[in-house]
């Protein structure tokens, strides 16, 4: 009983949350409103055991993603969006239609999908359970993602050093050279 | 009485009591933290409140009731309400995990109870702390944008650059703790120190952690998101009564939380060692215990204050480059050498 309480009121405040996101005006609001929604859905996961993913969840996107867009939304000082599209008035019930339709789909499937599978084991979530299956059967797609992160992380330093200019060979050019000067040089 | 409601009716008296002793503990801090800057600068600080200034808190606390709360025409009224609740919400919630003492067998209304001195024994634990602490900023972040103040704006992007910048290294010094005791639980990293105490093995760690702890709860010389001299007061410029105080309550519960955690990871919990040598009657083990608990947490509290007044603070640049360039390699280098540590032995 406790449970489908609580399982409403985070349903909800993650639907509305969701919502809110979207059609709210002001960036800096609509990060804030993504932040509830990221809460309400790692209460869903605690109603389904699973106490790690929603831990992870919360310091990951919560504690450490959405604090970085609020970062830069404050450092760009992003104005409250306005419309401009005359579209608008085409596209707003083209959306909502396509929207409905895609919700049917979804409920539809996972509604099937509840009525065949539930979950049996209650130490499903732990962090030995989830720790023993990274480690063992899902070790490979694991380091694949390490590697993934690794190479967009190299993305971003090359992106922001872009000043660090590249020479022919590979090499970076000493500060304060342009490329083309060291390779006349050499 | 049946076991179950007495479980639950056990569990909430615990939470209204440890919630209650964290903030008497706050006023006492605030005492504390004045005596102890006038000792360091050779005055006498508060005294003329009560007998020598110790009714100082309860003069502050009716002070902060009853002033006049502004609220400044051109802030955002929802974030700027919300503000000090997402701070100190936090702030209050991350004391849950910290086991201050050994669990406890009795007898009541004929059922055997185990009584846990801790809120929570979660297994993701350790974790938990992670998390919840990194949600903290958000109060700071919201009332530095709601206040649509430039200094408070200043405040809140300088706190939300500094947390992400030091949650990174004190995750991967406690991922050093973790390795060690092989679990997540708090219980069970306080148990593996029966022998050894996590200081001495792992004082790189120690000390990486005791850094970032001091960035993550503002304190001194972190202390940017509020630098007086610079900001005028940072993220709670526009803030007054007790919408001013919640954010000092916050403030004052991270700092007893991490002081606790400090003590938790580092230096035994609440082991005293040798003490099973003198087999005591096992009651008074656990007071011993307990009161062992309480003195490391509160030497630690005297460290943040003391180095308050010892450390000027830090340019931005050098908290960033402190941050990534020094403490992040060395974290990682901890993991290493623990890691070779553990194949050795």
């Amino acid at each position: 009983m406790v449970e489908l309480i609580l399982f409403w009121v985070f349903a909800l405040l993650a639907v509305g949350g969701a919502f809110g996101v979207v059609v709210h005006p002001n960036p800096a609001k609509s990060a804030l409103l993504l932040v509830l929604t990221f809460f309400a859905l790692a209460g869903e996961y605690v109603l389904l055991m699973a106490h790690f993913i929603a831990i992870v969840h919360v310091a990951v996107y919560a504690g450490a993603i959405m604090v970085l867009f609020l970062f830069v939304i404050m450092l760009l000082n992003v104005p409250e969006e306005t419309r401009t599209s005359r579209l608008w008035g085409i596209m707003r019930y083209a959306g909502f239609s396509l929207a409905i339709i895609l919700f049917a789909e979804i409920g539809y499937f996972g509604f099937k999908g509840f009525q065949t599978a539930y979950v049996q084991e209650t130490d499903l979530g732990t962090v030995e359970r989830i720790g023993q299956a990274l480690f063992s059967k899902y070790v490979l797609p694991f380091e694949i993602a390490s590697i993934l992160l690794l190479v967009a992380m190299l993305g971003a330093l090359y992106l922001s050093k872009r000043k660090l200019e590249i020479v022919g060979d590979g090499k970076a050019a000493p500060a304060g050279k342009k490329a083309e000067e060291v390779l006349v040089e050499e | 009485m049946s076991l179950e409601l007495l479980t639950i009716l056990i569990n909430a008296l615990k939470v209204v009591v440890v919630i209650s002793l964290v903030l008497v503990t706050v006023m006492i801090l605030t005492l504390m933290e004045r005596k102890i800057s006038g000792w360091i600068q050779n005055r006498y600080g508060p005294n003329r409140v009560g007998w020598g200034g110790i009714l100082q808190p309860v003069a502050d606390g009716v002070k902060f009731f009853t002033k006049e709360d502004v609220i400044p025409g051109h802030v955002d009224r929802f974030l700027y309400f919300m503000a000090p609740a997402i701070a100190l919400v936090p702030a209050l919630m991350t004391f849950a995990i910290v086991p201050f003492g050994d669990q406890m067998n009795f007898f009541l209304f004929g059922h055997e109870i185990t009584l846990q001195f801790q809120l929570v024994d979660l297994n993701v634990g350790i974790l938990y702390f992670v998390s919840i602490a990194s949600l903290g900023v958000y109060g700071l972040i919201v009332g530095g944008f709601g206040s649509n103040n430039k200094y408070s704006m200043l405040g809140g992007l300088r706190s939300s650059a500094q947390m992400i910048s030091y949650e990174i290294p004190m995750g991967l010094a406690i991922i050093a703790v973790v390795m060690l005791s092989g679990s997540l639980r708090l219980n069970d990293v306080v148990m593996e120190q029966a022998g050894l105490w996590n200081v001495v093995r792992q004082p790189l760690g120690f000390i990486i952690f005791v850094v970032a702890a001091f960035a993550e709860t503002n304190r001194l010389p972190f202390d940017l998101p509020e630098a007086e001299q610079e900001l005028v007061g940072g993220y709670h410029t526009e803030y007054s009564s007790m919408k001013f105080s919640s954010f000092m309550i916050a403030e004052y519960s991270n700092l007893i939380t991490s002081s606790a955690l400090i003590t938790t990871l580092y230096f035994g919990g609440w082991q005293v060692p040798g003490l099973e040598l003198l087999s005591l009657p096992i009651w008074l083990e656990q007071v011993l215990q307990i009161l062992a608990f309480l003195v490391k947490t509160a030497f630690f509290i005297f460290l943040y204050m003391w180095v308050r007044w010892t450390f000027p603070r830090f340019r931005y640049d050098q908290l960033m480059n402190l941050g990534w360039k020094s403490m992040l390699p060395l974290a990682l280098l901890n993991i290493v050498l623990t890691g070779a540590w553990i194949a050795y032995f």
